[in-house]
Formats: C-alpha cells, sequence, structure tokens
C-alpha cells in the first residue's frame, strides 16, 4: 500500500478521537464504488470511496454523466429559445432559473419592467423555492428510513404543479414567462389555486416537520454529521442555504435586490455548524419564509399590464397579429431574428433552490449569444464533498450527500 | 458607504503598473483587462488586501474570439467583496498557440472543476492545478468543443437527416 | 359457486377449464398472469425524468397499484429498466452494462424524449436514443410525460408481458437482436 495513503490514514486516526480509526499496517484498503446510479445518489455522479473498514479515507469524483452542452446549445439558439434550456439547469425548481435568464436579457436591452410583472415573478420564483426545498428536506428523511413524509409532501407538490400549469401549461419544465413579463395575466383560477395553497400547506407542513424535527433518530444521524466551518465553505464557493447553514448570510436576494426583493419583508435564516441538520433546518426556514412572501406578494398585486414595453423581444397578441400591420411585421422581425440586440457583456445573478444561480452573458449583436455561461451553484459546491465526508463513516456520507442537494442536471449542464 | 470603482481602479493600477491594460464599466460591473502573466499576483492581492477584501471567487470561465489573432482565448475571473457588495470583473488574454495560465486553485478551492471545465471546453492549460483532466467530456475525446470551428451536433449520427433541420 | 361482491377490482383469469379445486390452463398464461402483474422496475432514474418519475411513485399516481412495491436498485433483481432521462454517451456504457446484468426476462422501457431520440440536445454529447445501446420495448414521449404518460407506458408493458410467448427468449431471432447490439 501506497506509504502516503498509510501516513494519511494514521493522522486521521489521530486527529479524530471521536470515530475509531485503527491504525494501518497491513490491512488493506476496500474500494467502493457509489454510482454512477445508486439509489443514495440524487442524480448521476459517481464517487470511488477508499475505505478502511466502514471509515472513508479517501474520495476521487466523476462527473459529466449527463453532460448535455447546454453553453454549446445556447451560442446556436436565440435568446427566446434559450429559457427551455434554463428549464432543465435545476428542474426542481425551473421557474427561478427562466426568471432569472429573462432578467439577464432585460438587463441587456435595458427594459422597465412594470411592478406587476416583478410581483407576478416573485409568487412564481417562491413556489418554485418551496418546491426545490421540499424535495431535497422529504429525500433527507427518506435516506434515514421515514418515507411517510415523502409520500405527504409530494401530495403538497402536486398542487404547486397544478398552480404553474395553470401558469404556463406545464408542471415540471415550465417555460414560464418571456422577456419583458408574461404571455398571459393570472385567470381568476390562479388566484383560487394560490389562495388555497396558503390556506392548507402550513398545516400538512407543521405535521411533516413534526415527525423529523424533534425526532431522535434524525437528529443523532444529522447533527454534527457532513459540517464545514464558514472560511472553507466561502474557499469553495458555496453559496444559498449550504453556505448559509455555515453562518454566513449571504443572499443575493437582499445583497444585490432585484425584481423589487426590497419591498419585501423577509428574514434570511443563518446556522452555526453547516451540518446536515442546520441545512434542514435553514431549508425549513426558508419554506415558511417563501410562503410568507407569497402571501405578501399575492395581497398587495399591482394593478397594470403583465408585460414590459419591448416590442422587439415580447410577441404582440395574436389578435393584433392578425389584424394590424405594425404587430404583424414585429411578429415576423421577432420570429425571423432581424431585432436589434445590443452589444455588450453582462452578469446577472439571482437566488437559486440551491445559491447564486449566475449568466454571463457575451452579446455582439447577433440573433444568438455569442458566449453564455452559466454559474451553476451545485457544480462548484460539490468540490468540498471530499473534504466532508473524509474521515466519517459512509453512511454518513450518504446523508451528507442529501443535504447538499446535488441536482445533476445543474451539476453538469 | 462601500468600494467605488476609482478605489478598485487606483489601487489595482498602482499594484499592477502596466500589466493593467483597459478597463470599462458597464451593466453597473467593472471589467478590467490584464496580462494573462500576472493572473496569480493580482488575485492574491485582491484576496488579502484588507480595502478590497475580494474573498470569494464567484466565476471562471473562459471565451475563444477567433477574429482577435494573438489574443483568441479570454480567461474570465467574477471577484465579489461579500462585506462592501462589490464585482469586479477580470479578463486575461491568450493567444491560441500557447494557451497557459497559472492556476489560482491555492488561492481558491472553488477553481479545481471551473479550470477543468475551462480545459475541458477551451484547451486553455492551467499551470499548477492538481489535476487537469477532462471533466464533462468523454476521457477520450481529441477535440475541445467549445471552439467556435467545431458544430454543435454530432456529425456521425445517422437517424436527423440536415436537410429537414434547414442545415 | 357464489359471485363474490365487492368493488376491489382484482385481475382478470385467463381462458381455461375450471373444475372443484383445480384450474386447466396453459402454462405461459399463468405465468404471464402473474408476471405481469409484479414487475419490479430499476428506476435508472438521470434527469428531469426523473422527478416525473418521483412523482408517480408518490401518492397521487401510484405506481405500487401496478404490482411495482419493490423498486430494486439492483439490475440482477429487476425485471423492467426504466431509463428516465438524457442519456449521454459517457453514460452509453454504464446503461449497457446494467442491461448486460440483468436476467431473463426482461424488459426496456424508454422514458422521456431524450431517452427515446435525444430530445432536445442533438449535440456531440448525447445520446441520440437509447436504442443505439440497447433494444428497447416501449417508448413514451413527452419532455418530461406527464405522470399518466408514464403509467400508460407501464400499461402498455404489462399488455408485452402478458401476451409474450413462453419460448421467446430462446428463439433464434431473439439471440439475433442481442447479437445486433453487441450483447451476447
Amino acid at each position: 500500500m501506497e506509504p502516503e495513503l498509510i501516513k494519511k490514514i494514521n493522522t486521521l486516526a489521530d486527529n479524530k478521537t471521536n470515530i475509531s480509526v485503527s491504525k494501518v499496517n497491513e490491512q488493506e484498503l476496500t474500494t467502493l464504488n457509489l454510482g454512477p446510479i445508486h439509489p443514495a445518489t440524487h442524480g448521476i455522479f459517481q464517487n470511488v470511496l477508499k475505505m478502511n473498514g466502514e471509515t472513508i479515507v479517501e474520495c476521487e469524483q466523476t462527473v459529466g454523466y449527463i453532460h448535455r452542452a447546454f453553453e454549446k446549445i445556447a451560442e446556436h439558439r436565440p435568446f427566446y429559445q434559450v429559457t427551455p434550456l434554463t428549464d432543465r439547469l435545476n428542474y426542481c425548481s425551473s421557474p427561478i432559473n427562466n426568471v432569472g435568464w429573462h432578467l439577464a436579457v432585460e438587463k441587456l436591452i435595458k427594459a422597465e419592467i412594470p411592478k406587476r410583472v416583478d410581483y407576478m415573478r416573485i409568487i412564481v420564483m417562491e413556489l418554485a423555492r418551496v418546491a426545490d426545498h421540499l424535495v431535497c428536506n422529504s429525500i433527507v428523511a427518506a435516506d434515514m428510513g421515514a418515507l411517510t413524509g415523502f409520500t405527504y409532501v409530494f401530495q403538497w407538490r402536486e398542487k404547486i404543479y397544478d398552480i404553474y400549469e395553470e401558469i404556463c401549461g406545464a408542471r415540471l419544465t415550465t417555460n414560464i414567462g418571456r422577456i419583458g413579463g408574461f404571455e398571459r395575466d393570472f385567470n381568476p383560477t390562479v388566484h383560487k389555486k394560490i389562495k388555497d395553497f396558503l390556506r392548507d400547506f402550513p398545516k400538512v407542513y407543521k405535521e411533516f416537520m413534526s415527525l423529523v424535527e424533534r425526532n431522535r433518530i434524525f437528529m443523532d444521524r444529522s447533527v454534527g454529521v457532513g459540517g464545514i466551518s464558514a472560511e472553507r465553505a466561502l474557499n469553495y464557493g458555496f453559496t444559498g442555504p449550504n453556505l448559509r447553514a455555515t453562518g454566513v448570510d449571504y443572499d443575493v436576494r437582499v445583497m444585490d435586490p432585484y425584481c423589487s426583493y426590497q419591498d419585501f419583508d423577509f428574514i434570511v435564516p443563518v446556522g452555526t455548524g453547516g451540518d446536515v441538520y442546520d441545512r434542514f433546518m435553514v431549508r425549513h426556514q426558508e419554506i415558511l419564509e417563501s410562503i410568507k412572501m407569497i402571501k405578501q406578494a399575492h395581497d398587495n398585486l399591482p394593478e397594470g399590464k403583465h408585460y414590459a414595453e419591448v416590442p422587439e423581444f415580447y410577441l404582440p397578441p395574436k389578435e393584433d397579429v392578425y389584424t394590424k400591420m405594425e404587430a404583424l411585421i414585429w411578429h415576423f422581425k421577432i420570429v425571423m431574428g432581424e431585432t436589434d440586440v445590443p452589444v455588450g457583456e453582462l452578469y446577472s445573478a439571482v437566488e437559486g433552490g440551491n445559491g447564486e444561480l449566475g449568466f454571463y452573458l457575451v452579446s455582439d449583436g447577433g440573433r444568438a449569444a455569442y458566449r453564455l455561461h452559466f454559474r451553476r451553484p451545485c457544480f462548484i459546491y460539490y468540490q468540498a464533498y471530499p473534504e466532508i465526508i473524509c474521515g466519517g463513516m459512509i453512511s454518513d456520507a450518504v446523508m451528507t450527500m442529501s443535504s447538499l442537494n446535488v441536482i445533476a442536471g445543474e451539476l453538469d449542464a | 458607504m462601500g468600494l467605488t470603482t476609482e478605489t478598485v481602479l487606483t489601487k489595482v493600477g498602482e499594484f499592477l503598473g502596466d500589466g493593467l491594460i483597459s478597463s470599462n464599466e458597464s451593466f453597473g460591473m467593472l471589467a478590467i483587462n490584464v496580462v494573462a502573466s500576472r493572473n496569480f499576483e493580482l488575485i492574491e492581492f485582491l484576496k488579502s488586501d484588507p480595502i478590497l477584501k475580494m474573498t470569494f471567487l464567484t466565476d471562471l470561465t473562459g471565451t475563444h474570439y477567433p477574429d482577435k489573432p494573438g489574443a483568441e482565448f479570454e480567461v474570465v475571473y467574477h471577484m465579489h467583496n461579500l462585506v462592501d457588495n462589490y464585482r469586479l470583473r477580470i479578463k486575461c488574454a491568450l493567444p491560441v498557440t500557447n494557451p497557459e495560465i497559472r492556476s489560482v486553485v491555492p488561492l481558491f478551492s472553488a477553481a479545481n472543476f471551473m479550470e477543468r471545465e475551462t480545459y475541458d471546453f477551451f484547451g486553455i492549460i492551467f499551470t499548477g492545478h492538481p489535476n487537469l483532466k477532462r471533466i464533462l467530456n468523454v476521457d477520450e475525446m481529441d477535440y475541445f468543443p467549445m471552439r467556435k470551428e467545431y458544430p454543435l451536433e454530432d456529425g456521425t449520427r445517422t437517424d436527423k437527416e440536415d436537410k429537414y433541420f434547414g442545415r | 359457486m357464489t359471485e363474490v361482491k365487492s368493488d376491489i377490482k382484482i385481475v382478470k383469469e385467463p381462458e381455461g377449464i375450471k373444475g372443484e379445486g383445480y384450474f386447466l390452463t396453459s402454462l405461459d398464461k399463468v405465468m404471464n398472469l402473474a408476471r405481469s402483474n409484479s414487475i419490479w422496475p430499476l428506476p435508472f432514474a438521470t434527469s428531469c425524468c426523473g422527478i416525473e418519475f418521483m412523482a408517480v411513485m408518490a401518492s397521487n399516481y401510484d405506481l405500487a397499484r401496478f404490482g411495482s412495491e419493490k423498486l430494486s436498485f439492483s439490475p440482477r433483481q429487476a425485471d423492467l429498466l426504466m431509463v428516465m432521462g438524457t442519456i449521454a454517451k459517457k453514460m452509453g456504457p454504464v446503461l449497457k452494462q446494467t442491461y448486460i446484468q440483468m436476467a431473463e426476462p426482461r424488459w426496456v422501457i424508454a422514458v422521456g424524449a431524450c431517452a427515446s431520440s435525444g430530445g432536445i440536445f442533438d449535440t456531440y454529447s448525447v445520446l441520440q436514443g437509447i436504442d443505439k445501446v440497447i433494444p428497447v420495448d416501449v417508448y413514451v414521449p413527452g419532455c418530461p410525460p406527464r405522470p399518466e404518460q408514464i403509467l400508460d407506458g407501464f400499461m402498455k408493458i404489462q399488455d408485452i408481458v402478458r401476451n409474450e410467448k413462453l419460448r421467446r427468449r430462446s428463439m433464434p431471432e431473439y439471440k439475433e437482436l442481442l447479437n445486433s447490439y453487441g450483447i451476447e
């Protein structure tokens, strides 16, 4: 066995006093291949673990099993055709990605967005955040064996899907909104569904949380497991709930408010130890804050138009296209790609379900972007996984993986 | 009260001298063009300086400009000062004949995967990187797909006829 | 014989001759009846279609009432390989390995546009359909398909299983099909 590996194990044995890592003399290390398809990894990535008994010594990661070349595709598609691509980044909360992309384009074209559009976007984005955190938290509980919570919670995700369907027609990969606003205003059914959701969801959610929040098995398996310090987290480029669980209160919605978030009253929950329990509780509190925000947005929805005045990017209504000449010409120009696109490069970020989702857009005036790069939070914080799990046990590695909420679509793009 | 563009430009200009080629501010963010050989020192300076305090590396990527001979590749760093909320974009140009630049992994562990991705897509070599190999594409791939001269589609596919797709 | 009156639907019995304490029918009808109502799937969920599959598994669209209560993550114990999501070229060999490890009789369902034909990702890194590496029985289009569509595809697999000939897997045409994919 390699001498550096032996030295590493023996240093681990010296440092970790509460986990029994026995010093290695002639013992062989076991190699375990965790992935690419494995019930514990939610998404396809491979971790080759070298273990000394049940303690992990080394971890080698392989990603890219679902690389779909989004950035190259985006160089061949006009701006409005990139929205379905952004859907498939973090597919548990696709409206946030859609709105983030539209905000990036609207920054480029310097569009003035009406307040009503902002509030509608906030309702849709916070619903997506609730959906994303519900998946993550229920899977963390399900990985420990608490399958009941999963079935309760997914029934309520169906209600969120119902609301999306009423707004845009699709459940999961929503392609919601357009550059400049929304394609149609919220109809009365949407308002009714949102009101019903806000009235009924908190009670059911409280039932789910009461199963796990102060449950002894849950806490034993998650407190002190998979922790990372704030300095290491910042060095690794963590953002989102994983960073807030370590104690740093960085939230893009507060730091660079976009889309009228400054009008809303919400707190940013912060943890202390950065372990699995803290991440779970930060996501739980964020769900409650999102519900508060949806209520505020829905109650105070301003009057106005549901789209901005950007005739070069926003398709005119069909009645106008069939009757008015100017609308017909605009429709033709937008679809055939003969509108003027400004030149420039910009970076625009939104707070996605997992952290700062950034769009670095370089435009050369052509129909498609010259270069579009997605700053994907999952890709960046997944690098910290070996450092977090080495020295721990394999079952803790499984819990850490599900609490980090690594979504394969966002990892590989 | 926070960082202003003048402060940042003055301090960076003092540190780099003529390593700072140009700068411009657009869409609310300052972007500076820097000589590629001084990227490590600049980022170390930005991270450790008590006024600039840019302790967060937001993003690291590359772009290919085939119509700029001698400076075809551009490595783009996005840094962020979390305390004063100031973002900065640093751009370093590299020629396609020798696309080598020093890796910033010793300063920011976040750069590990991001530099591997840039290498995988463009072929930019990051000297000093602990494990520079392909990350997203198959290991046996012999070209760098994001360069502008390569097409999006796989030329060997048999079930899609180009004439139906307008190609 | 008295009729049992209840509103619980049970599977129809196959044609055969009934008597006092015996039931005479052909072997493949009985085996297919048992197999089609207890398919154990292997959810090979890679991307967005995987989340729709999680919705199918949950209480609203419940896959368990079709007999798939136990999801097997080991290919050796699974009957049906449900490929849900985009398969990149890097993942192709892994998929083939998983298929080879499954024991006969085995079926494959390609859920979603990406698994059927590459979907919207006509790029250098995506396999344009999993039928380039393994033989597929049912394709479910959609991006992602609604849970009802996935259940419809699952019911078509049940039809295929119910009507399958007993000796299909040992016939030369089947061996030729597998050989065309390079699988022995």
